[in-house]
């Protein structure tokens, strides 16, 4: 009798109170599972945003903070520098970090902030009921968009890894997705890398993870899963885009 | 370390250290950028971090990160710096997270000027964040007891889990006094661990959480009436003032600041033209000391407050004095400093000019 | 001996794991609803054996309901 698949110990019992099929519960178990095979989970600190994850705090199974809407990155920087030590994580939608919080993102990754950012892009502002989001595509419909995001009134969407990753501080930047088990299985990867170059002190790591929003697209979330891959996906390569770690091969 | 002769600026930053503060997060911004420079210096030498940050708002958010993670953290600005923070403000108070924040105040509204002013005081008393919280806020008037007063702050700051406000204004930052920390005990010891803070679980077995969010309106209420038990001891045991020559006075001026320190000019001035002039000096701006109105309304025949500002204090005298005794105002704004001589012809003035 | 354990009051009925199985042997059980008033997934007594315990299913699913042994 071997166990293939169990819940990870870096999760509460607390259920998540997402929409049915929204990827956020994904991601959020395999930060919790990478935490835990790192043996890091009695050192974690993590910082949760403003949006659909701001729950994320009763969920992880480690000390938490919640923050101000797009202030993570300070949050987390305050909390590292009194305990370098620790393992220092936010997990931020893309409202939060690529809209009110872009300045804070772009200066602790300048800064090089030795911390792990978890940056979900489902290209719309969920919590508050589908608004356009700074990566909303060009064409793409919410309610703030209501005929299509268009570039003259609503400007292009922001790509955070191909921009963070020209800066100095940032050691390790990873685009990845969740819309079937082996991209999954990829982010999970990707996740671990992000957290090995925060605990070999190699300086700011972020992954971004195209995400699904089943209930704001108006589509099923196996449908959603299939938006990702044939309309994000194409606007957002996946990829490494920075990468300092010796370690892990300087993939494709 | 005997008297030294510090700029004010500098000296608040060396009181916090001497406080066991080893983490300050700032910007630049005139008139208080000594402080930024002094940390800069000093942090690295008694292994603390001084990180200049983007932004005032992502400076305000470090402290609420550092803070609870269980550290004594400082943030000084000047006032446009301080308005930037004030939703950072709200979420500190929210989750009770103690730090100690000062404001060089300088004229405003707006980009305004550099020059002193005290126009920031509602914005510290009144709360300038969304959401009922309070700032327990000490207005120091010389460099000397700045330097006492950061170090109160951290303690008050610990026991209350509640962000303190030190008000000072730009020409208290920029004067240089002799001061000296001697007499500044060393806080660190007598405050109980902060077993709340977000330390990293370790062997704990409960995790800790920092947070202000609470969707259900009746454990929200709850929170607040909480913070309120706090503030009302904060209250009763937070209030600090000083009188000077109030015994008999026939006219009490209320100032606190720098500007106190005009008006016990005016004292001497006024003495000569013999009308007897006190002053009350609120050093706790919030609790206001209400208890220095109480003991001289029954014989004072008005009072007088002076501010650098148009009048905001003035309003907290008439709560004080509550309709009994006239109240009158005479301020400067801009980074204009009240003159003893135009205050002695204020009170001449609503003296009703009989001498 | 070969378990696909669904937790069922977790499950929101969202399907992730129907498709994620390769053996299709994942269904929604329209007779009965969980405490949220959800469908449960659950894999059929007689289908179990075409399990390959390859926990896809488990990776799909956002809310931590399944729980793979072989």
């Amino acid at each position: 009798m071997a166990v293939v698949f169990q819940k990870t110990k870096g999760l509460t019992d607390v259920p998540f109170h997402y929409c049915p099929g929204c990827t956020h519960g994904i991601v959020h178990r395999l930060v919790a599972e990478v935490m835990e095979e790192l043996g890091v989970l009695d050192k974690a600190i993590g910082v949760a945003p403003v949006g659909c994850a701001v729950f994320a705090y009763e969920y992880f199974n480690c000390d938490m903070q919640e923050a101000a809407h797009g202030r993570a990155p300070a949050v987390a920087t305050g909390i590292k520098r009194v305990h370098p030590d620790r393992v220092v994580f936010t997990y931020q939608g893309d409202g939060d970090l690529a809209a009110i919080g872009t300045a804070e993102t772009v200066h602790a990754a300048a800064r090089g902030e030795n911390i792990t950012v978890v940056f979900i892009n489902n290209a719309i502002y969920g919590m508050t009921g589908g608004q356009m989001a700074p990566t909303s595509l060009i064409g793409q419909e919410t309610l703030t968009t209501p005929y299509g995001r268009k570039p003259g009134n609503n400007g292009y969407p922001v790509k955070m890894c191909e921009m963070l990753s020209t800066l100095d501080g940032a050691s390790y930047i990873e685009r990845v997705s969740v819309y079937d088990v082996k991209h999954v299985l990829q982010a999970k990867k990707a996740i671990k890398n992000a957290f090995t170059a925060q605990i070999n002190k190699k300086g700011f790591s972020m992954i971004e993870v195209l995400s699904s929003c089943p209930t704001n697209w108006g589509l099923s979330p196996n449908e959603a899963l299939k938006w990702i891959k044939d309309k994000m996906e194409p606007y957002y390569p996946l990829g490494v885009y920075k990468n300092t770690l010796e370690e892990v091969k300087q993939n494709g | 370390m005997a008297k030294v002769l510090m700029k004010g600026n500098e000296a608040l930053a060396e009181a916090a250290i001497q406080a066991g503060c080893r983490h300050y997060f700032g910007y630049p911004i005139t008139p208080q950028n000594e402080v930024t420079a002094y940390m800069a210096k000093r942090m690295p030498k008694v292994g603390g971090v001084f990180l200049q940050a983007e932004s005032e708002v992502s400076a305000i958010n470090m402290v609420y990160g550092a803070g609870g993670a269980g550290a004594r953290v400082l943030i000084t600005s000047s006032s446009p710096g301080i308005s930037l923070m004030q939703e950072g403000i709200s979420y500190i108070a929210g989750a009770e997270i103690p730090c100690v924040i000062a404001n060089v105040m300088r004229g405003g509204p707006g980009l305004g000027g550099i020059q002193p002013s005290q126009s920031d005081y509602f914005q510290s008393t009144k709360g300038g964040g969304h959401g009922d919280y309070k700032l327990i806020v000490l207005a120091p008037s010389t460099i000397q007891e700045m330097a006492d007063l950061v170090q109160q702050a951290f303690d008050i700051a610990d026991k209350y889990r509640n962000p303190v406000m030190i008000l000072g204004d730009g020409m208290l930052g920029q004067m240089m006094e002799p001061v000296d920390f001697d007499n500044i005990k060393k806080g660190e010891n007598h405050i109980e661990e902060k077993t709340w803070a977000t330390t990293g679980m370790g062997t704990r077995k409960k995790k800790n959480i920092i947070n202000s969010l609470e969707l259900d309106p009746q454990m929200l209420e709850k929170h607040n009436i909480e913070l309120f038990k706090k503030y009302e001891k904060a209250s009763k045991e937070e209030v600090r003032y000083e009188m000077t020559n109030c015994e008999d006075a026939e006219i009490i001026l209320v100032a606190y600041g720098t500007i106190a320190r005009v008006a016990k000019n005016v004292i001497e001035l006024a003495k000569r033209e013999n009308i007897n002039v006190g002053l009350i000096r609120p050093i706790s701006l919030w609790p206001f000391p209400v208890e220095p109105f109480e003991k001289t309304v029954n014989y004072v025949k008005r009072y007088l407050s002076i501010e650098m500002s148009m009048g905001q204090m003035v309003e907290d005298v008439k709560l004080a004095v509550n309709g009994r005794k006239p109240v009158y105002f005479y301020g400067r704004a801009g980074g204009m400093v009240p003159e003893p001589a135009a205050i002695l012809e204020e009170i001449r003035k609503i003296s009703g000019g009989a001498k | 001996m070969k378990q696909v354990i669904f937790n069922e009051n977790l499950c929101k009925s969202c399907e992730l794991c129907l498709e994620a199985c390769p053996k299709h042997i994942i269904e929604m059980d329209l007779d009965r609803l969980n405490v949220k008033g959800y469908h449960p997934a659950i894999i059929k007594p007689e289908n179990i054996e075409k399990c390959i315990s390859c926990g896809f299913c488990a990776i799909m699913c956002p809310d931590t309901v399944i729980t793979v042994i072989k």
